[in-house]
């Protein structure tokens, strides 16, 4: 027993490819996007805290310090104001840098180096300075963490312009979009999701290829269906798909969208959903007010598919208030399967 | 030969001896030999924080050197006057602060530094657009917010950037950790260069200072910080606003040096010296500019409620940096009182052309208006004030 687990251990590095190569989760998608751009483009570079040596707070940057040096992967102290604006500094003069928030709560120490110094100075410059960065790191909410750790920013930031504003859900579009992120010459906020890092997904072998990239301003229909458009980001799109499984089984096909990208805000894909189904939904788990569901709305109301809508369009939100710490209080500040049930029953009048 | 030297001395003999003396003797076609090709000056010694040794107390000026610095920080002081003027008919808007009174410490600092090295400063930044390169008449029609402005007219007063130069930045200190990621960037890339990073003393107190003093020191960054301490933070002296006014020891571990900025040829070694320092790998070096602006904060501030006009009075007859630069040359027989009047007579002339082309030049056109939100990306649309505009945005 004890050489067979070391046999494991020892080639588990070869087994994982040989067996898993096909599933991959969401931090392993990352990580090896994160590693094949740094191989391609020695402009690249990841910084924040514990990136480096801890091998990431959350693992997402594991072996890559081993493999890149102190060059390519750089612990910073825990200054996130300085080390954003350190990152925004080297984009302008040429780098590529990748600069992680430990989450994206503590971004809001940063968030000026963020807005005013890489989203608005290829504007102010009229064309002349790009800000080829990546921002990224986890969003949203976790489990435990309570209210300063588990603030969704996805508004926040897709707010302004200048920003590229991105939010995968599976490990296809972790992979894809960091990539088309790292290779973008504007500055891209990468929000991912904490509780999605150990949650494994099909890759086919397209794309497993180095240069798979993905679209930033595409949504992706993840589900066909004809009755409602359930509209959804990163973590979410999860329980829309679990809420569509259950709704088949009472007659009710769901059509699932993953906007993937927050901003630009991909309206035509939603659009075509709402003019073929009639009726709408959007699902997130941030604040309602002022948040994603509430733009997705308003375009709708503003555009042709208003027209087709057989009722008003409806939010499925976190709870409006700051994330509570214990567990049967933190299940109920977040949007579940039955809620985006009991919404779509309620837009479809069953 | 013998009596034209003799002419020529009693000319400034009499000329220095009497003011009051109606006639002058003008002498016509001098020939440039008779100048005097380079001179010795001493310069004020550098107060040190840990170092051993600092710049030089003594800097050799060439006739060309000081012509040029002269030049140099004419056309800035002459630009500035002309963008007060331009602000006052309301022919410029919003924010505009002038650099009038600290001309030494940008002409010191380019004197001393390669044109492959990188800048970057406040929102006090004409006479840094000038240095960096950017023609006047590119300055003058970005404040007047037109096409041919050097942002064509996007950027205002404190976005104006160049090839090395990131700004012109509004957000006070905001530009301080930038400086150190264009550093980083030098390091990574190897390439021998230093970035000179900016910000005054109402920005010294800033935590994101300190956090890319950290930084750069632990990463030995090949970042020069300078504090231009011109002695308020908008209406704010320093001993109101600093508990340590010692700013080229804010630094604490990172060693400083304090400069007269008034003097050109004393900001010149002292760059010298912070570049030789960073480019042998010693890391970030920090350096206090001590200077003054004649202006207030801004345009909307006419400067006088926290200081005395007495004040401002002293330091343009003491201290003025053109004045001294002058003086210099004058008196060592480098320059001729005609040959710089020339010279301000063709700045004069670059100047008002300048003007007249960012009054003339039109305002960008309303295309342009949502144009360079993303680089390198295919056209896109981009809603306008209401939902049926919709509007086009190349990159």
């Amino acid at each position: 027993m004890a050489s067979l687990r070391s046999f494991l251990q020892c080639n588990f590095d070869i087994l994982r490819k040989t067996f898993v190569i096909l599933f991959v989760n969401v931090r392993d998608a990352l990580n090896q996007a994160m590693d094949e751009e740094l191989e391609r483009d020695e402009r690249v570079f990841l910084l924040g805290e514990e990136v480096a040596q801890y091998d990431g707070a959350y693992k997402v940057s594991r072996g890559l310090w081993k493999k890149y040096g102190d060059k390519r992967i750089i612990d910073t102290p825990i200054t996130e104001m300085g080390f954003a604006g350190i990152a925004v500094g080297a984009a302008f003069a040429g780098l590529r840098p990748i600069c992680e928030f430990m989450t994206w709560n503590f971004s809001m120490q940063a968030i000026d180096q963020v807005i005013n110094s890489a989203a608005k100075t290829y504007y102010m410059s009229a064309g002349f300075q790009t800000v080829p960065i990546v921002f990224r790191g986890p969003n949203g909410s976790s489990a435990g963490v309570a209210a300063q750790h588990s603030q969704c920013f996805a508004a926040w930031y897709g707010h302004c312009p200048g920003l590229k504003v991105v939010s995968p859900w599976n490990s296809e579009d972790a992979r894809g979009l960091l990539k088309a992120a790292i290779r973008d010459d504007n500055p891209v906020v990468f929000l991912e999701n904490e509780m999605m890092y150990g949650v494994p997904f099909e890759l086919s072998e397209e794309m497993m290829h180095k240069d798979f990239v993905i679209p930033i301003g595409k949504a992706k229909v993840e589900r066909q269906g004809t009755h409602i458009t359930l509209v959804s980001h990163s973590r979410c799109v999860g329980f829309c798909l679990d809420a569509a499984a259950v709704l088949a089984k009472e007659g009710v096909e769901c059509e699932v969208v993953n906007l993937r990208t927050i901003r630009p805000l991909d309206v035509d894909t939603i659009e075509a959903s709402v003019m073929k189904t009639g009726n709408l939904v959007t699902v997130e788990g941030g604040w309602p007010q002022y948040g994603v569901g509430a733009e997705i709305c308003a375009r709708i109301m503003e555009g042709p598919a208003f027209n087709y809508l057989d009722a008003p369009a409806v939010r499925v939100t976190g709870v409006d208030i700051p994330m509570p710490y214990a567990k049967i209080l933190e299940d109920h500040s977040v949007p579940q399967i039955k809620d985006i049930i009991f919404s779509v029953k309620k837009v479809l009048n069953m | 030969m013998q009596n034209m030297l003799t002419l020529i001395s009693n000319v400034f003999r009499l000329g220095n001896a009497s003011k009051n003396v109606g006639t002058r003797m003008v002498v016509s076609a001098r020939s440039f030999a008779d100048f005097t090709p380079q001179a010795s000056f001493p310069i004020k010694k550098c107060d040190l924080h840990r170092l051993e040794e600092g710049p030089s107390d003594e800097a050799l000026l060439t006739r060309e050197q000081g012509l040029q610095y002269y030049r140099t920080m004419q056309t800035v002081r002459r630009m500035e006057l002309k963008a007060d003027q331009l602000y006052k008919q309301k022919i410029i808007r919003g924010f505009c602060h002038l650099y009038d009174g600290q001309e030494a410490c940008a002409m010191g600092i380019e004197a001393g530094i390669n044109p492959t090295d990188h800048l970057i400063t406040a929102y006090r930044a004409h006479g840094y657009t000038f240095t960096r390169g950017v023609a006047v008449r590119e300055i003058l029609a970005e404040l007047t917010g037109r096409r041919g402005g050097v942002a064509k007219g996007k950027g205002g007063s404190m976005h104006m950037y160049a090839k090395n130069f990131y700004g012109g930045n509004g957000i006070v200190g905001a530009q301080v950790p930038l400086g150190a990621g264009v550093a980083l960037a030098c390091q990574y890339q190897g390439n021998n260069q230093v970035c000179v990073t900016l910000y005054g003393d109402g920005a010294a107190n800033q935590g994101q200072i300190f956090e890319s003093f950290n930084m750069a020191a632990l990463w030995k960054l090949p970042c020069i910080f300078i504090c231009e301490n011109n002695k308020f933070g908008m209406g704010t002296s320093v001993e109101r606003s600093s508990a340590s006014t010692d700013y080229y020891k804010r630094g604490d571990y990172i060693p400083g040096l304090k400069v007269d900025g008034m003097d050109v040829l004393c900001v010149r070694e002292a760059i010298r010296f912070a570049a030789d320092y960073c480019r042998a790998g010693k890391g970030p070096i920090v350096m206090e500019l001590e200077t003054y602006r004649y202006h207030g904060h801004s345009m909307s501030d006419p400067g006088v409620s926290y200081r005395t006009r007495e004040e401002i009075q002293e330091v343009r007859t003491k201290n003025d940096p053109i004045s001294m630069l002058k003086e210099r040359m004058l008196s060592n027989n480098m320059s001729s009182v005609e040959e710089l009047k020339e010279i301000d007579l063709e700045i004069r002339k670059v100047i008002e052309d300048a003007a007249q082309y960012a009054i003339s030049d039109p305002e960008p056109s309303l295309d342009e208006l949502c144009n360079h939100i993303y680089a390198r990306d295919p056209p896109m649309e981009v809603r306008g004030t209401n939902p049926w505009v919709k509007l086009k945005s190349v990159s």
